[in-house]
């Protein structure tokens, strides 16, 4: 998957956890959390959902890695390159 | 609703959940949704473990509906679906009275905050930093502060204030003054918050609609099945035996208690002696007793509030709350805006309780005990209700014998254990591979939204290990 693929897919899990998140103004260098409203429960459910879709299996350690948009893609993105 | 019969069930799932309670249904769900072939089972007639409720006298009590937080709408709407979610409505009067204070509140922290100003006197600027100071508490913080050293550095000396902030907390997980100030902290913050909301419905529609939720999902229910063992196989879980039969399970879910988990369920010997060791030092927390009164069809009774924390002892003690003889306890007011389609009047009066000092009374002790607690309740609720004695045409009463006998917890536990054991719960699977935990465990994870999304962590530990074996 291309960076641009990857980004889609986490605003595609994102919208699916909360169907009123706004994207247009979202700074892809900032957390999440913030910009959104996400909590905890919602990032496990991105984690859980990430696992179904991909077989990936992201150890809690590195659920930092998942803070913005941009770390997201950063952390995914050798790890998706064959999916 | 119609569930699996127990001689038309596999012997083999990929995952067994050991009871019903919003815990074990929630994760239960959320497996079923993952693409796993879940079986759910209950020793009970009835699904929903301590979220229930029984027919008596042609009303229907509820059990522990009560009131919960906000944060149900969120949850409901992500982990059971928008039919569910839209029927949860705020209660709009939450009374507290006792001989410090009496006072309404809407239970928001904008209401709080004025409360605590206007009628307490205090400055502005303590009362924000109080709440950024317990807003901001989380689970990795420091553990060794207490909730009496985080109100005595904010409200010095004030015993009413300290009742204000924490008698609502004790009836809602148990908790006391002496729990780690980051337990109040995280409860305070999602009950004592955005109000106080409640089922539209009731108990018995929720879990119905639940129940329909699992098996559109693919979930197999089974009631009446009472699961006697987990089985353990080179070291790692591999089933259960239920009702006399082996069934197969790759991943076993308990949704029993910590401690009939581990001591019953698996079995002591499974596990190493460090584990044990930490597993022997979880405390079980307190039980309740409740008083459930029927209101003659016809009759009404005012609104004199939604739920009501009350109590004529002098100060707040937890102690006092689960003294046999308790001069403090709730009044859960149900009207008819309960349950639209079948209106009627109830009231459940609950109280925390002691498990020991209920369990040992002979019958006829036993019997007088219950009649004395029904008085004392009818006295209190007479303040609220003069008539009342002329309205109720149903009394039922419930002890921590009761609590035991139906969810089968140690010492019949309301609220799980203390916040020991959630770690102890969280590190089960590295105990035994295989075996997970979920219930109320830890102060923290109780309550209907606790046990609801600690169903969700659980499942995600689950559907991460069941990928894992393939």
């Amino acid at each position: 998957m291309t960076r641009e693929e990857i980004k889609d897919v986490i605003l595609e899990i994102i919208e699916d956890i909360d169907e009123d998140a706004e994207f247009d103004n979202l700074d892809a260098d900032a957390p999440l959390r913030d910009q959104l409203d996400l909590d905890s429960m919602d990032f496990l459910d991105i984690v859980m959902e990430l696992r179904k879709r991909y077989q990936l299996q992201i150890p809690e350690d590195e659920y930092p890695e998942l803070a913005s948009l941009t770390s997201c893609v950063n952390y995914l993105e050798p790890k998706l390159k064959d999916a | 609703m119609k569930y699996s019969s127990f001689d038309t069930l596999e012997n083999c799932y990929d995952v067994a959940v050991i009871g019903s309670g919003l815990g074990g249904m929630t994760c239960a769900n959320r497996l079923a949704n993952a693409g796993h072939s879940v079986l759910l089972l209950e020793h009970h007639i009835q699904l929903g473990g301590l979220a229930t409720w029984f027919k008596r006298g042609g009303h229907i009590f509820d059990v522990s509906l009560h009131g919960f937080p906000y944060g149900m709408v969120k949850t409901c709407k992500k982990y059971w679906g928008k039919e569910i979610r839209d029927r949860i409505v705020q209660l709009p009067k939450i009374v507290i009275d006792n001989p410090q204070f009496s006072l309404t509140t809407t239970f928001s922290k904008e209401d709080f905050i004025r409360i605590l100003h206007e009628n307490f006197g205090i400055p502005a600027q303590t009362v924000n930093d109080f709440f950024a100071t317990v807003d901001g508490m989380n689970f990795y913080d420091d553990q060794t502060m207490t909730t009496r050293e985080l109100f005595d550095t904010f409200f010095p000396g004030r015993t009413d204030i300290h009742r204000l902030l924490m008698e609502p907390i004790s009836y809602a997980n148990g908790s006391t003054m002496d729990e780690p100030a980051i337990t109040y902290g995280i409860v305070f913050s999602n009950f004592m918050n955005r109000g106080v909301y409640t089922f539209e419905g009731g108990t018995d529609t929720l879990i119905g609609l639940m129940a329909k939720e699992l098996q559109q999902n693919g979930v197999t229910i089974c009631t009446g099945a009472k699961v006697e063992q987990v089985l353990v196989d080179n070291g790692k879980t591999c089933g259960v035996i239920v009702n006399g039969k082996k069934i197969t399970a790759t991943a076993v879910v308990s949704n029993a208690g910590i401690t009939n988990t581990i001591d019953n369920l698996a079995g002591r010997e499974v596990f190493s002696p460090d584990f044990l060791a930490q597993h022997d030092k979880v405390e079980v927390n307190n039980s309740s007793c409740q008083v459930y009164f029927g209101i003659r069809k016809g009759e009404t009774i005012d609104d004199i509030g939604d739920l009501l924390f009350t109590s004529t002892a002098e100060e707040y003690s937890a102690e006092e709350m689960r003294d046999m003889e308790t001069k403090s306890r709730t009044f859960s007011v149900y009207y008819p805006k309960t349950r639209p389609g079948k209106p009627d009047y109830t009231i459940v009066a609950s109280m925390n309780a002691n498990y020991t000092d209920w369990a040992d009374l002979e019958p006829s002790e036993y019997q007088q005990a219950k009649q004395a607690m029904i008085e004392r309740c009818l006295v209190d609720l007479e303040r609220y209700v003069p008539d009342i004695r002329n309205k109720i045409d149903t009394v039922e009463s419930a002890t921590p014998r009761t609590f035991n006998r139906y969810t089968l917890h140690t010492r019949g536990t309301s609220f799980g254990t203390k916040f020991e054991g959630l770690e102890v719960s969280r590190s089960l699977h590295k105990a035994l591979p295989g075996l997970y935990h979920v219930g109320s465990v830890g102060i923290i994870m109780s309550g209907w939204l606790g046990a609801i999304n600690y169903g969700v962590i659980a499942a995600h530990d689950v559907d991460g290990y069941l990928r894992e074996q393939g």
